[in-house]
């Protein structure tokens, strides 16, 4: 658990988290394009958040793909939020996002 | 060739064997896998279904059967009218030792374009492999919230 904390603790690998959010199965080329970093800076964030299972990648033909794990993430969601928080923080997350929505 | 749409890894301390069976057994399934139950002799070819309070949530056809490495069933979800027309998306399970731990990479693709199966298993499978770790690890499975369609 300590890795993924770690992982985590990075807004250029949470940048790139999201990438994988917003599209799955993502290769190191198409994860690079229109960031502000290097492909080997990249190249590096991706191994520390493969070996955190943050990211698992997949060998698909000649390319190698990303794909964001949310698993460990699930795992600790799971430790330390009970199930009846769950609907309730949700509504809190939903009403967080229109509110902000609103303001832009 | 088309790219698979989720590919989920998890490390279980456990065995081959303990995982394989966690998969495939009808009473082991009931207890971890968001009150589902999943039916099969898990020969390739044969029927397996995956019901929740006796009704038939997802149909499956098991595509590769190879214990204890390697599984893979087609999916059909037939609890919605909308999913029930999509063509059947695949699972693949693919069971490796390392060390102490077992690697199990779940991968499932060829979804229908604009299908609706998919953000419905993307919320179910975090959950049902979180609580299948839990359970081979701890014998506790995940509380789940059933109220949602596997």
């Amino acid at each position: 658990m300590d890795e993924v904390f770690k992982a985590l603790a990075d807004g250029s690998r949470r940048l790139l988290l999201d990438r994988l959010h917003a599209r799955n199965g993502q290769t190191l080329l198409e994860l690079c394009d229109g960031l502000a970093m290097t492909r080997q800076a990249v190249t590096k964030h991706l191994a520390i958040l493969e070996a955190a299972n943050l990211v698992t990648s997949l060998k698909h033909g000649r390319e190698k793909l990303h794909y964001l794990n949310p698993v460990p993430i699930h795992e600790i969601g799971e430790r330390w939020i009970r199930k009846f928080e769950r609907g309730k923080l949700a509504a809190l997350s939903e009403l967080k996002r229109k509110l902000e929505k609103r303001d832009e | 060739m088309s790219k698979p749409e989720f590919v989920y890894t998890t490390y279980i301390k456990t065995t081959p064997d303990k995982l394989w069976h966690a998969l495939t057994d009808r009473e082991f399934t009931h207890r971890y896998w968001m009150d589902c139950t999943l039916t099969s002799d898990w020969k390739a070819g044969s029927r397996m279904t995956m019901e929740r309070g006796g009704e038939v949530k997802n149909e499956c056809v098991i595509l590769e059967s190879d214990p204890p490495r390697k599984l893979s069933y087609s999916w059909v979800s037939i609890f919605d009218e909308d999913m029930k027309k999509e063509k059947p998306s695949r699972v693949t399970y693919v069971i490796e030792q390392r060390g102490d731990m077992v690697k199990l990479v779940v991968t499932h693709e060829g979804f229908a374009d604009g299908s609706k199966t998919l953000p419905s298993v993307a919320i179910g499978w975090p959950m049902v492999l979180s609580s299948l770790k839990s359970i081979l690890e701890t014998g506790q499975p995940l509380i789940l919230d059933p109220s949602k369609d596997a």
